[in-house]
């Protein structure tokens, strides 16, 4: 008399079949009544009053699917007029009311009451809603697909161009080498007199430990400068959805030009990347870190690089600048053919975009594929609340999370970084923004890009049988 | 660029390094070291010599109750009055003050939980040199020595402890300034030397030595209006190598000698990043040693709650293994002592020396002192998660629901500091917890509670309910110059409540009450955090010490004041239930008596394997004084653990007494469930396994609140006569009958475990493999390992129905795990009663007896008077190295015999017998045939 279900409650339904309590229809068969149960991993085999007699026999802890007695057993509600489920079997008969038909509480005292159908409305109304939002967002996912596919094509098209206009530049350049170095000669052998004469003969030079000196004091001076002066891409009011790339296009030189007074470590990086030699003059900054050294290092005079060759280099140098620009350009070009936007790239419309979600106290701005970043609303220094690092959604799903990383350091802390959860929306905004944990940031954003195709409205696991 | 010779390079790099790095460590420079507390330095040096103490043996009366006798200091001629107790149970009580003080000297109260009843002292003999006294017991005696002073107490031809042996007693008596302040600095010697001296004449001036009438540490002044006031004595325990407790300190189980550094510091200090193996203070003091060998075991309470250093040294320590054979051989050993030195700032010295003998004696003795643990709850047992700080309202519901999905099960969840309006105590932030009922009803709707902290600083604003109350009554501690005293904590400026003053504790008390404090209900505990007291901007971050707690300095109530905060909010819980429910509070600073209050934890630790480590003979120490309820943060509270280290964490902190996870504001996030499936995986595990002992815990606690007996145990306590025990503190005993050894060591492949007891066997509680005692085990680990054994003669009531909380679990049966001894008996107990509330104190509860001999096992009630009904029921029955019977037979209270049907595992020879299902409560008796 045990293991009925619900017929001591009285019978609750005509439909009901007759199994042992917590047992889904679809196992059914292996609870055979009044027949020896085999534990259904098979382990052993016992007597058909052993079911649901609240002791655990079998080690899979199918002998008691209606009670709490084995530690790793489910229990299965039925549901009826919502969705059937499992619970873990330490939830049965506990006090707390689990399935919403109210069976796991059936020897606890708990009162429970039947709140499926309430629940299925409150879901199907719901699940309407985002019905909807999926086909309009998916309609309009169709409408970035194509435009990404015409942008891709558009910026093939550039790159071919801009990597023909390279070749002239390359040419231009070398001629232009030629003449200064012939022109710059005098001058170095002067440069090198001097420079014994000042430093006492002393010509052997640590370069190495000046490198690393030398980025220290970089560093400390730019972030000094950095909490100086207020954040300079504060170019207009949210929200920003025009195309940053346009606006900052004439004075783009590399890819993180953008944010100048930021990520100042990654730059460095990539500098050391591309330029074999040292110049010193390629930056803002740079000019002014040096200038601070020349103040410290007295030895050292600006008269070293006035020279007459300087006409020569000054052409030199403005034939090499634009061809850096180009190879930017290119850069960039390739950079953003290759990017992952997804699939069908349809996230490439978000590609130089930047979205803002103003809080209490902050403004949050996401530029999606490039940066995370908070600013005081009233008034303060920019915050890196990361950098673009990956997808990073789960397997199966990989394109319903954003990365980003490596932003501004915490005390004791790590490196912030927040990641971006996408769902899908009809609009693309930053719906919300929190910190979970100190320095790690979570934002939810919306975009059409996530949207599937609308499922089905009528929902077919709606379950009426007991 | 050529431009930095290599000269230049070296400088640079300094600079450089000055500048950008930060090293990880407490700062010393901001606590003192005995040389820079005036006091200590004054008294560390006097060398051992001739005491210039005389006892005036004249002077002497007797009464039922009491010795009294006078002290003249040959000196000065300052004359201290010495009382000598003979108290019940083996006691005996020291107390020397100024026989006429210039104004009274500060006597510690609300410790003691009665005045000590005495039992009377007999003159044995006297002469013209000392008095020979009857201790009662035995042949026990106190021989009073006159000239110099001296006390030995001794048992037959044994000394077991002997008191300013080494002349090391010194009282510095109060005195007028002399210099009347016309200088404020009291440097000048010459002038000062020449003052007189009120009562006595001059054999030796007094000298004025800098640091006695004002002193100063870093920026901070103390202004000593009161001068001088110390209190010393040496004690010497021979034949002892092994002393243990005076907690609370980051170091060994075993004391080690001072000789070479700083005494051991009692300070209750908030000590930023605290390091370990070392004697600095930390946020608690419990003054209280005990000293052991082979033969016995004794205790020293030194009753005082000023600033306290204590000195050790042996005769011993320096030599190694092999002097020590030598010494054996040539028969040229001198037996070993170890001399201790307890040096006070202020008040008198009274001191309980506990004479055991056995280490259980010396429980009981400081039990009956100072009492014994509260009885917490049982869901306080559970698992806490904590969090500095849980965002939101939103954050608590999805950590809440993250073990539901995880199926973990906890019983706590914490709000730390941000949960309140602005740090103000007793509110609630108005945007993230906006509605802490609703919040609080959630968890309770899933039997599960929560705490908010509640610490005793309280910012000054005048729009603060609290501190206006606080201010118009008068209840704040008070500057030297009267205002009330101010210091920067969390709020920014605060206030500190006076809770030396029983007015105010009252009125703190009442502030818990539903109606008062907007927002809580009765699943909502308290944590005291902050009260050393912490001052960030106070010398050594805590108070001045010229501050007023009435008509005491702060100097005099120091290491007390913690223990009044706990006390007060304990009190606040018990009364807003009417004193029906037991509360939960849990502490950071503590002293003597806390036990009575709540649980301890070691307090802001760091995510290191070292601290991992020390966890054990942190807690292991403050069980040995009577605070059992302790733990560590588990995953440490600084910096941020590795998987590896935070799973070795939940399995050390599962199988420690209070077991909590908590994390520093700017950690990431670590949630048991955040660190990847496997990790999860162990982690679950492991609370579960502290689930399914909740029983055995909540019967240990049982026993603490009745006996003072530590639940987490040192070997030696159960193991007295073996030395091989005396100095571990990498593995501990819960009770008398679990062994835990955890794995401590990073990337460790298997621990040697120490297995007590030549008679002794030990079964694995995971394989039920069996091990003999009296040795070294080497076990191989995994991540998964948790080196547990049951012994062998125990019986273990566990519930293996682990559900979300332990309020779930209240109904569900028990199996009893029976482990054999080599005589195949056991022998346990199973205590039950409601869990939560004060009515276990009016016998509603069930006692029984289990015990397994000649094949029968059976459960007796040792409690008839006590009256309780559980729904639990006995489900399971384990018996480990066991045989395999040929039928189980149980036999109920009714006579009522029934064959039971069992499983027997001959690869481990473990019976189990399957579902008996008789009542807990009830009585039975099951026959192995």
């Amino acid at each position: 008399m045990f293991w009925y279900l619900l017929l001591l409650w009285g019978g609750i339904s005509a439909v009901e079949v007759q199994r042992p309590r917590g047992v889904p229809l679809s196992k059914r068969p292996f609870y055979e009544e009044n027949k020896p149960f085999t534990c259904l991993d098979g382990s052993r085999t016992i007597p058909f009053d052993r079911i649901n007699d609240d002791y655990c026999d079998c080690q899979d802890g199918s002998d008691e699917p209606g009670t709490a007695a084995c530690p790793n057993g489910n229990f299965h509600c039925t549901n009826a007029g919502f969705r059937p489920t499992f619970i873990p079997s330490s939830h049965v008969n506990d006090g707390i009311c689990d399935c919403c038909d109210a069976t796991d509480e059936y020897n606890s005292g708990a009162e429970c009451q039947n709140t499926c159908r309430e629940l299925w409305r409150k879901e199907k109304e719901s699940m309407q809603k985002l019905a909807e939002i999926a086909k309009e967002g998916f309609l309009l996912k169709q409408q970035l697909i194509q435009e990404a596919k015409r942008g891709l094509e558009e910026k093939q098209t550039k790159l071919g161009e801009v990597q023909n206009s390279k070749k002239d530049l390359e040419t231009n350049v070398e001629a232009l080498r030629t003449a200064k170095e012939a022109a710059e000669q005098p001058e170095k052998e002067a440069k090198e007199r001097h420079l014994k004469e000042l430093l006492g003969g002393v010509d052997k030079v640590n370069t190495a430990a000046f490198e690393t000196i030398w980025s220290k004091i970089r560093e400390k001076y730019v972030s000094e400068v950095r909490t100086q002066t207020p954040s300079s891409n504060t170019d207009g009011p949210a929200p920003v959805e025009t195309p940053q790339e346009e606006v900052r296009e004439p004075v783009s030189d590399n890819d993180s030009e953008p944010y100048p007074d930021d990520d100042i470590p990654e730059e460095e990086d990539e500098d050391e990347d591309e330029d074999e030699d040292e110049d010193m003059d390629d930056g803002d900054y740079k000019v002014t870190g040096f200038d601070y050294i020349l103040e410290c290092l007295p030895i050292f005079t600006k008269s070293l690089f006035s020279s007459a060759a300087q006409k020569a280099r000054n052409e030199f140098e403005e034939a090499e600048r634009a061809l850096r620009e180009v190879d930017d350009q290119i850069r960039n070009l390739e950079k953003e053919i290759s990017f992952d936007f997804g699939p069908s790239s349809e996230f490439a419309y978000l590609y130089s975009q930047c979205y803002e979600l103003t809080t209490g106290e902050y403004v949050y701005r996401l530029c999606p594929f490039n940066r995370v970043s908070q600013k005081p609303k009233y008034g303060g220094s920019e915050t890196n609340l990361g950098t673009w690092g990956k997808w990073a959604g789960p397997e199966g799903n990989v394109y319903s999370v954003m990365k980003y990383e490596q932003g501004t350091g915490c005390w004791q802390g790590p490196n912030r970084s927040t990641t971006v959860k996408l769902t899908c929306g009809k609009e693309t905004v930053v719906t919300s923004t929190s910190e979970p944990s100190r320095c790690e940031y979570l934002m939810e954003f919306t975009s059409p890009a996530v949207c599937q195709e609308a499922p089905d409205l009528e929902v077919s696991d709606i379950h009426e049988e007991l | 660029m050529a431009t930095f010779t290599e000269w230049m390079v070296p400088v640079l790099v300094v600079w450089l390094a000055l500048c950008l790095s930060g090293t990880w460590a407490v700062d010393r420079s901001n606590f003192k070291t005995c040389d820079q507390s005036s006091f200590c330095k004054r008294q560390r040096a006097l060398k051992p010599g001739e005491s210039p103490y005389r006892a005036l043996l004249e002077t002497m009366e007797l009464t039922n109750t009491r010795l009294t006798l006078q002290l003249i200091n040959d000196n000065n001629k300052v004359r201290l009055l010495l009382e000598l107790y003979r108290l019940q149970g083996n006691m005996t009580r020291v107390k020397i003050n100024e026989l006429k003080p210039l104004k009274p000297r500060y006597e510690v109260p609300d410790v003691l939980v009665r005045e000590p009843p005495t039992e009377p002292l007999s003159v044995l003999s006297q002469d013209e040199n000392g008095v020979v006294l009857s201790l009662g017991v035995e042949s026990q005696r106190v021989i009073v020595s006159a000239q110099p002073f001296r006390l030995d107490i001794v048992e037959g031809h044994n000394v077991l402890m002997s008191l300013n042996s080494r002349g090391l007693l010194a009282f510095e008596h109060l005195r007028m300034r002399k210099d009347t302040q016309a200088e404020p600095e009291a440097e000048n010697k010459e002038e000062a030397d020449t003052a007189h001296q009120a009562e006595t004449t001059k054999e030796e001036e007094e000298k004025v030595e800098e640091g006695m009438w004002e002193e100063t540490f870093k920026s901070h002044s103390d202004s000593k209006p009161n001068g001088p006031s110390a209190v010393s004595l040496d004690f010497s325990l021979p034949g002892v190598e092994h002393v243990y407790g005076i907690p609370e300190h980051a170091d060994t189980l075993r004391l080690k000698t001072t000789d070479n550094g700083d005494p051991y510091r009692l300070y209750n200090l908030d000590v930023f990043q605290y390091e370990l193996y070392n004697p600095m203070a930390l946020y608690g003091a419990v003054p209280v040693m005990l000293a052991h060998n082979t033969q016995r075991t004794t205790g020293i309470f030194w009753l005082n709650a000023a600033e306290t250093w204590v000195d050790i040294s042996s005769n011993t320590a320096g030599k190694t293994v092999f002097g020590k054979m030598l010494d054996y051989v040539q028969g040229s050993s001198e037996t070993p002592q170890t001399d201790v030195r307890w040096i006070s700032e202020s008040g008198i010295i009274d001191v309980f020396i506990m004479l055991g003998p056995t280490p259980k004696d010396i429980f009981s003795q400081y039990a009956s002192l100072t009492g014994t643990q509260s009885f917490p709850p049982l869901s306080s047992l559970g698992y806490h998660q904590c969090r500095w700080n849980y965002n939101d309202q939103e954050d608590v519901r999805s950590v809440d629901a993250g073990f539901d999905e995880h199926d973990i099960p906890y019983d706590f969840i914490w709000l730390d500091i941000e949960h309140t309006d602005g740090k103000r105590y007793f509110t609630w932030d108005p945007h993230k917890f906006a509605s802490p009922k609703d919040m609080l009803q959630g968890l309770k709707d899933k039997k599960r509670n929560m705490v908010a902290i509640v610490d005793p600083h309280i910012k000054v604003d005048s729009n603060y309910k609290i501190h206006n109350e606080i201010r118009s009554r008068g209840f704040y501690v008070k500057n030297k110059d009267g205002g009330d005293y101010e210091g920067w904590c969390w709020p920014g400026n605060a206030g500190y409540p006076d809770f030396t003053q029983p007015d105010m504790r009252a009125w703190w008390a009442s502030m818990f009450s539903y109606d008062q404090y907007e927002g809580s209900m009765d699943n909502l505990y308290t944590w005291n955090d902050m009260n050393e007291p912490s001052v960030f901007n106070g010398p050594e971050v805590t108070m001045h010490k010229d501050a007023v707690h009435g008509s005491w300095e702060h100097r005099d109530v120091h290491n007390l004041y913690g223990l009044y905060v706990h006390r007060a909010t304990m009190e606040g819980l018990i009364q807003r239930s009417g004193g029906v429910e037991r509360p939960f509070v849990l502490t950071r600073a503590f002293f003597a008596g806390s036990q009575r209050y709540g649980a301890v934890w070691t307090g802001d630790n760091a995510a290191e394997w070292d601290h991992l480590k020390i966890s054990i003979p942190m807690c292991l120490s403050l069980g040995l004084v009577g605070i059992s309820f302790c733990g560590a943060d588990v995953g440490g509270f600084f910096k941020s653990p590795s998987p590896e280290l935070l799973v070795r964490w939940y399995q050390t902190g599962a199988y420690q007494p209070f077991f909590r996870a908590h994390a520093h504001l700017d950690t990431p996030r670590r949630e048991p469930w955040l660190f990847g499936p496997e990790n999860t995986a162990l982690i679950r595990e492991v609370i579960r396994q502290r689930y399914t002992f909740l029983p055995y815990w909540y019967q240990l606690f049982y026993h603490a609140y009745r006996t003072g007996e530590p639940v987490m145990r040192a070997l030696w306590v159960e193991y007295p006569q073996d030395p091989a025990t005396f100095a571990v503190d990498d593995e501990f005993l819960i009770g008398r009958d679990l062994l835990v050894h955890p794995v401590t060591e990073e990337g460790a492949r298997g621990v040697t475990a120490f297995l007590p007891g030549k008679e002794e066997v030990w079964f694995d509680i995971h394989t039920f493999q069996k091990h003999n005692g009296a040795q070294n085990l080497y076990i191989p680990v995994t991540m998964s390992s948790i080196p547990v054994f049951q012994r062998g003669g125990s019986i273990i009531p566990r519930k293996l129905r682990v559900r979300r909380s332990s309020a779930c679990m209240e109904h569900d049966p028990y199996t009893l795990f029976v482990a054999l001894n080599t005589r195949r008996t056991a022998e346990g107990e199973l205590y039950i009663d409601d869990g939560h509330t004060f009515n276990f104190d009016n016998k509603e509860f069930i006692h029984r007896r289990l015990f397994f001999s000649n094949n029968v096992l059976s459960s007796v009630n040792v409690a008839p008077e006590a009256q309780f009904t559980t729904k639990s029921w006995i489900e399971r029955v384990v018996i480990l190295g066991a045989s395999k019977p040929r039928k189980v037979t149980l036999i109920t209270a009714d006579g009522h015999k029934s064959q039971l049907d069992f499983d027997f595992d001959a690869s481990v020879s473990v019976l189990t017998i399957r579902k008996p299902s008789m009542n807990a409560g009830e009585d039975w008796s099951m026959a192995l045939q």
